[in-house]
């Protein structure tokens, strides 16, 4: 071991919180490596957030930059809501890790690296001239330099596997490492590991012999070599029972939990693979019993059309996908428009435009997801914001999609959909119920009549004796929901459809502040996983007196009736997005407000640091 | 109480039936509402789900649920309806561009699939709604305003691209053929599972007489061959002519019996179950062969929303899942 850098002590310390990264090729298991410290961390009591970030290649050539997978954890005793914006321990597997992940390592923090990894053929791939771990370079930073590759092999020794699949186990051994830095259990990680190695005891014991070996070498080597752990302090979290949740399990959840408000008995699931929408699908495939049907359509467009057609047959229609399966649905959500039928579609935005960036996330669909259908089409569009907000957002689109009887979008992002953070479970006898009543009354039945209040027009479904009726994306009289090309009529339907949407607004709660004071200087105004940074950021402006107030909208269509006058009673208006302005640019639309964007797309969450600088630029402009 | 026998009309809706006259989609109207009547169906259980085109404003012109969708996905669409309700009788209605053009994706899953639908593939090879452009079925050649100087792309063979998709039914039909519709419909409703039957159906504006050569009056016996399982493929005045498979090949050959040594024994009998027969029968052309009509392939398989539900009872056998449970599963602690 080589240990240089700055003199570290050898008890171990307190911290309030602390940012780890496992970095390492894609193949290197490094996605497991986080999810099982983000288990063990939250067994232990911590506040978390996760960012899994991962290559859109499956295996990418060994030892490449572009084929590093990483997986960042934020864990602490204080209110965590970001990744974090700097990581105080980098584990890079190997250079092409290094040299990647590096620039988001604090000055003073701690590199652990695999030295064996380090070899020429590699240090030239990752663009290395020089090996870094002996020229000086990483003089800023504590290094741990290990041979994590040999320590390994002599872990595994005795458990009988081939020398290939001992290598295999390397991420174990830096996950028992990390473990004993931050004094974590290894319980749940050892249980974990024999049960998906069930079949194949030898893998097992050796990937709890190299994660033991490395949770061993770190209270050894504290002796001799001055390597120090630390302790995280249990978070003060509200009492009662908790898991890790990701955003995709809890949108799912959502779904199933909305509907069982409605009382309706089967939701379909139409949908195509895309990332990173897909693990939605696989999490709500294995809830059949739950009246889950899910159907993996030839298309994008055949899995929308599937989820309007059981919609329209009297189930709850559900679909999902990314940005570029969205535009392919599009025609078919303006059919579900048109036709005014119940249909949930969640967008997990990712980087685009076109293809894009298929695994890093981005704010970029609003636009798509508002105003971009053809005709006069208009929708509900309502955000989610954390991994948990997720299951009360996937709720609320059913409420909103049966009772107005119209599609709703619901944009998640490619970040939501991967992040964990712990949950505090919902009691589900406490959850919302809006029970779904359909036709079944035949006198002076149309399919247009609608509720006065809502708008929304009778749900009729076949197999109702005496509601016999057809419908179809061509205009219908308001009057008896015949065809009608009638120039009047288009006016008339065309507003009607508007005003039950703008009607939402009167449905949903008033948009309040999330931190701060209802007026002040500046409001800085989010929608979707920019959340955790805003707050952050709010946070510590707010701490150094500065008059600064955080607005997170949820419902982007319509907007809660009082936002202007809320938006208004700020001096300015800031909007950070991961896009270039869509937001802004409806809220100085809609309200005429001088809202300002900061923007940026560059596939990774805003990092608090760079909201606080953009408050303070705004603020000293001021003053 | 006892359900009053519906007649034809009780089928149909009150709305004034807006296709060109002359249009062979009022023909095939007729016939669908004569099978349902002949079946009985229940209205309200029985949907018709279409596309876009001159065909696909069929939904409302019946008295039964209809959904009248967006070009190409009906089976899509369709198939929803039927996940969502397995117990709804469901038509789909496409015409030739909306299921072999721009749904030609959809239309080859749902038959590869094996919802439980009877879809009606209404081919005019034209397309009539956006004024007369060639279609995927128009013969090569075909002068249309969108090809001036005669298509280019060969057409495709409804037939052959369903059964190459794995459909288990495959029968064809002729607007003007009435009894011939009626029975063809009534077997496809009779499947279980996806069943096409293609309707040559005359465009009397863009397409006027395409399928003359083997539909008109004169040549009808000569140039059709009306195939019925376990029966003798033959056709012409009284059937004097037949089809066999010519020895050493796998290609079928008309043969007149008492002719050239041959015999009624000679004559292929029709075997609906046989794949590699219907694949020879759906690409018999006229004037050199009969154009197979009829039910061709019928070999039923099990259906997609059968087996789905099955899963779906199996795994609820137990109950209805308990969401609760289903969060608090995997690593919990409490605080």
């Amino acid at each position: 071991m080589t240990m240089t850098g700055p003199v570290a002590g050898t008890a171990r310390e307190s911290r309030e919180s602390a940012v780890v990264r496992f970095a390492g090729d894609s193949g290197d298991g490094m996605q497991l490596t986080g999810s099982q410290f983000t288990t063990e961390s939250a067994l232990a009591g911590s506040d978390l957030t996760t960012f899994p970030d991962f290559p859109a290649e499956i295996r990418a050539p060994v030892g490449t930059t572009f084929g590093v997978s990483a997986f960042q954890i934020h864990f602490g005793s204080v209110d965590v809501m970001t990744a974090g914006d700097e990581l105080d321990v980098l584990v890079a597997m190997n250079p092409a890790a290094l040299i990647t992940n590096l620039h988001d390592l604090r000055l003073g923090g701690l590199i652990v690296v695999d030295s064996a990894a380090f070899t020429t053929r590699n240090l030239e791939k990752a663009g290395y001239k020089a090996n870094p771990l002996e020229d000086n370079s990483l003089a800023p930073y504590q290094l741990l330099s290990l041979d994590v590759t040999r320590l390994t092999q002599l872990a595994v020794a005795d458990a009988g596997i081939s020398s290939k699949e001992a290598l295999r186990c390397r991420n174990m051994w830096a996950l028992g490492l990390m473990l004993w830095m931050y004094g974590r259990s290894r319980e749940a990680t050892r249980g974990w590991l024999k049960k998906k190695f069930a079949k194949n005891a030898p893998i097992a014991e050796a990937n709890v012999a190299a994660l033991d070996a490395g949770h061993a070498y770190g209270e050894t080597a504290e002796l001799g070599h001055g390597l120090h752990g630390f302790t995280v302090t249990r978070a003060d979290l509200a009492p009662g029972l908790y898991r890790t949740v990701t955003g995709t399990e809890a949108m799912a959840w959502g779904l199933v939990a909305g509907l069982q408000a409605t009382g309706l008995k089967r939701l379909v699931f139409g949908s195509y693979p895309i990332t990173p929408a897909s693990p939605l699908l696989h999490v709500l495939a294995k809830l059949r019993k739950f009246g889950v049907v899910t159907f993996q359509a030839e298309d994008e467009i055949a899995a929308v059309c599937s989820a309007i057609g059981a919609s329209y047959a009297g189930a709850l229609g559900v679909t999902s996908s990314s940005g570029p399966g969205i535009a392919l649905k599009t025609e078919a959500i303006g059919l579900a428009i048109s036709t005014e039928l119940p249909l949930v579609v969640v967008n997990v935005q990712r980087g685009g435009p076109s293809t894009g960036l298929p695994t890093k996330t981005e704010q970029s669909d609003l636009f798509q997801a508002v105003y971009g259908r053809n005709g006069d089409s208009p929708l509900p569009v309502i955000s989610t914001s954390t991994p948990s907000d997720c299951f009360e957002v996937g709720i609320e689109a059913v409420r909103l999609a049966t009772k107005y009887m119209t599609p709703v979008i619901l944009l998640s992002d490619g970040y939501l959909a991967n992040a964990a953070e712990p949950w505090l479970l919902p009691d589900v006898n406490s959850l919302p119920q809006f029970p779904v009543a359909q036709r079944t009354d035949p006198e002076g039945f149309h399919p247009f009549l609608r509720n006065p209040e809502t708008l929304a027009r009778a749900w009729a479904v076949p197999g109702t004796p005496g509601l016999e009726h057809r419908i179809g994306g061509l205009e219908k009289s308001a009057e008896t929901g015949h065809i009608s090309y009638d120039p009047a009529n288009h006016q008339k339907m065309t507003d009607l459809r508007a005003a039950k949407i703008n009607g939402i607004a009167r449905d949903i709660p008033r948009q309040e502040v999330s931190l701060g004071e209802e007026t002040g200087d500046l409001a800085v105004v989010g929608w979707g996983s920019t959340w955790g940074p805003i707050q952050q950021a709010v946070r510590r402006a707010r701490n150094r007196g500065q008059s600064v107030s955080h607005i997170q909208i949820r419902y982007l269509h319509p907007f809660p009736s009082n936002l202007g006058e809320l938006l208004r009673g700020f001096g300015q208006v800031l909007v950070p997005e991961m896009n270039t302005g869509q937001l802004v640019t409806m809220l100085r639309s809609t309200f005429l407000v001088p809202a300002e964007g900061l923007n940026k797309v560059n596939g990774k969450p805003f990092k608090i640091g760079e909201i606080t600088a953009a408050i303070d630029a705004r603020l000293e402009a001021q003053s | 109480m006892t359900t009053p026998t519906l007649a034809a009309k009780d089928y149909a809706s009150n709305q004034e039936v807006r296709w060109c006259p002359g249009c062979g989609d009022y023909a095939i109207l007729k016939a669908v509402t004569k099978t349902l009547a002949d079946l009985q169906l229940v209205k309200e259980n029985t949907v018709f789900v279409s596309g876009i085109g001159c065909a696909s404003r069929f939904p409302y012109y019946m008295s039964t649920y209809g959904f009248h969708t967006i070009h190409g996905r009906a089976p899509a669409i369709a198939t929803g309806v039927k996940l969502a309700n397995p117990e709804l009788d469901i038509w789909v209605v496409m015409g030739d561009g909306d299921g072999l053009s721009i749904g030609g994706n959809h239309t080859l899953h749902v038959l590869r699939r094996n919802v439980d639908l009877t879809l009606l593939l209404f081919n005019n090879e034209i397309y009539g709604l956006t004024k007369g452009q060639a279609s995927p079925t128009s013969r090569r050649g075909t002068h249309s305003p969108s090809t001036p100087r005669g298509s280019l792309d060969t057409p495709l063979i409804p037939g052959a691209f369903a059964l190459g998709a794995g459909a288990r039914f495959f029968a064809r039909a002729v607007d003007i053929q009435q009894s011939l519709l009626v029975d063809v419909m009534r077997r496809a409703h009779d499947h279980r599972g996806a069943a096409l039957v293609e309707i040559f159906q005359n465009c009397v504006v863009f397409n006027d007489g395409v399928f003359h050569e083997f539909t008109a009056r004169d040549v009808v016996d000569d140039n059709q061959v009306h195939v019925e399982h376990g029966k003798p493929l033959r056709f012409g005045k009284g059937g004097v002519r037949g089809l066999r498979v010519r020895p050493g090949t796998q290609q079928l050959e008309v043969i007149t019996p008492g002719e050239d040594g041959m015999t009624d024994a000679d004559v292929l009998v029709h075997d609906e179950r046989d794949i590699s027969l219907a694949n020879m029968l759906v690409r018999l052309e006229a004037p050199v062969f009969p154009v197979a009509v009829g039910v061709i392939y019928d070999h039923p398989a099990r259906t997609y929303e059968t087996d789905l539900m099955a899963e779906v009872a199996a795994e609820s056998a137990g109950g209805a899942g308990d969401l609760g449970e289903l969060m608090a599963g995997g690593q919990t602690w409490e605080r």
